[in-house]
């Protein structure tokens, strides 16, 4: 079964180009998954941006008036952070099962694996871009102005997708073969979620014990070019070398890695 | 220009590793690590399946075979390896020409979605393009019968609407190789003999079809090759009626 490094290489970019290939699969899953989801409801996915901003406005006011931040700039920091942090968080947790919730396709139809990492993605797009629809409200309702930095979101938003493409494929194929795993990721990212700064602010921490925390957490970095930009800064360097060093060595190992254990996959579910 | 349709097997065997929760769970490997020794092996309980072994297989554009043998000969995971889904643990499977499946016609249906929008799901499912489905669907709905309620939720259908639903947008595409775990036939009588006829038209339309059935009379009726399974292994290849002679109990 031990496959050549190039073989496995090549296996692994066959299934992920045939995958981008039959994107109009992915988008008609991915599309279905949310619309199932609120099927029966009168507002449908809207639902999703009300929830958010619920949990915004209370997350706020709590949190807001505990660090004795100014409104203004907390709710719309807090705001970005949230929202990201959601699309992050479901879709390393929903890719821990990305292999394993589509048993009934893969035992059925050949298709590129990668489709049921894209799917997953896919949907959690859709989703984010509903819960994005609070941050122009937000902005208009606190007169917050929005600089010409904004346009940084986007290289932002690819290097972050790109990013957790990689972690979902490995965690898919690592999840299917060992299911406890799933347990774990889920509680790390519930962890992660207090050690990265989405409700408390970097500046925040105490100077030398913060930078570390904060420098080895991938989240922190992958939040931040998506939402200084956002808030009229722009990330900094450090924010911008971390996140493409790890976009481009997660790839480098998850390729070969998928290559190879691309065929196992069906025999583990 | 698509190649002609070809399917090689050398010297397949397809093992299962069957990891019961203790050796499926990373806690034991850490444990078993921890405490380390001869006792692991045996508290780590993986067990290997041979699924298949040995099997030798050339099929070319134009055979219909058949697949026969008793529950657990391995009927099921050679359609898995014929149909590319599992990749042989030994030897090797040439699998040329773009191969779909019907063993579960329901796959990928939502029954909270309505009967157009999911013939773009299951139609999307086996693989065509937005453009095919589009070409195809008035036919299927057509086909289906099912009138004004393509517009309904599935889940309001009947189970027989149901399946006549699932019938016709899987028997829309015309595949390469066609895969198919018993013979579909669905419907009240009115409906049946459409299906039968309709079914004809998909075997007809493919190059190489892949049946796996218990029925004598189909197997007649639709293959010139049949394939014998047991413990894994080919027993019998060859002419249908020989084959079949041999497997089916005289009296029937």
């Amino acid at each position: 079964m031990s496959l050549p490094p190039k073989t496995a290489l090549s296996n692994a970019w066959l299934d992920i180009y045939s995958a981008l290939h039959k994107f109009h699969l992915i988008a008609t899953l991915g599309w279905q998954d949310v619309a199932t989801r609120y099927r029966r409801s009168r507002i449908g996915a809207f639902w999703l941006t009300i929830s958010m901003a619920i949990m915004i406005a209370v997350l706020g006011f709590v949190f807001g008036t505990l660090f004795n931040q100014p409104m203004s700039d907390f709710l719309p920091y807090l705001a970005v952070g949230l929202i990201i942090w959601g699309f992050i968080a479901t879709v390393i947790n929903e890719g821990c099962t990305g292999f394993v919730s589509a048993e009934g396709i893969i035992l059925q139809v050949r298709m590129p694996l990668f489709i049921h990492i894209m799917r997953i993605l896919w949907r959690n797009i859709i989703i984010m871009g509903h819960n994005l629809l609070i941050l122009p409200i937000l902005f208009l309702l606190l007169m917050k102005p929005v600089s010409l930095e904004a346009l940084l979101v986007i290289p932002g938003v690819v290097i972050l997708i790109l990013n957790v493409a990689w972690m979902m494929l490995i965690l898919a194929v690592v999840c299917a073969r060992y299911r406890d795993m799933t347990q774990m990721i889920q509680n790390l990212m519930q962890v992660l979620f207090y050690l990265t700064p989405i409700i408390w602010s970097a500046a925040l921490l105490p100077e030398r014990a913060g930078t570390a925390m904060l420098d080895f957490n991938p989240f922190y970095h992958l939040i931040s070019i998506v939402r200084a930009p956002l808030l009229g800064d722009a990330p900094t360097l450090t924010n911008w070398i971390y996140s493409s060093l790890m976009m481009l060595i997660g790839w480098v190992v998850a390729l070969p890695f998928f290559g190879h254990y691309r065929k196992r996959v069906p025999y583990w579910l | 220009m698509k190649k002609t349709a070809s399917i090689e097997l050398t010297n397949v065997a397809v093992e299962f590793p069957v990891f019961n929760a203790a050796s499926m769970s990373l806690k034991n490997r850490v444990l078993s690590a921890v405490t380390g020794g001869a006792i692991d092996r045996q508290h780590d309980g993986s067990v290997i399946v041979r699924g298949l072994q040995n099997i030798n297989l050339k099929i070319a554009a134009g055979e219909r075979v058949g697949l026969v043998g008793h529950n657990g000969s391995g009927k099921t995971t050679l359609l898995r390896v014929l149909s590319g889904i599992y990749h042989p643990t030994q030897g090797q499977a040439i699998i040329q020409g773009e191969c779909v499946s019907l063993i579960n016609i329901s796959l990928g249906i939502d029954p909270e979605a309505t009967g157009r929008e999911n013939i773009r799901l299951r139609s999307a499912m086996m693989g065509l393009t937005p453009i095919q489905t589009n070409e195809r669907i008035e036919e299927i709905i057509d086909f289906s019968g099912l009138g004004d309620f393509i517009d309904m939720p599935f889940r309001t259908y009947s189970s027989g609407m149901q399946l006549r639903l699932a019938f016709a947008v899987s028997t829309a595409i015309r595949p390469q190789i066609l895969v198919m775990d018993e013979w579909l036939s669905t419907g009240d009588e009115d409906f049946k003999e459409r299906a039968e006829q309709r079914m004809k038209d998909v075997v007809h339309g493919t190059e190489i079809l892949i049946l796996a059935s218990h029925s004598r009379e189909i197997l007649q009726a639709n293959c010139n090759r049949l394939v014998w399974l047991e413990h894994g292994r080919v027993r019998m290849d060859g002419e249908v009626t020989e084959v079949a002679n041999n497997y089916f109990p005289t009296n029937t």
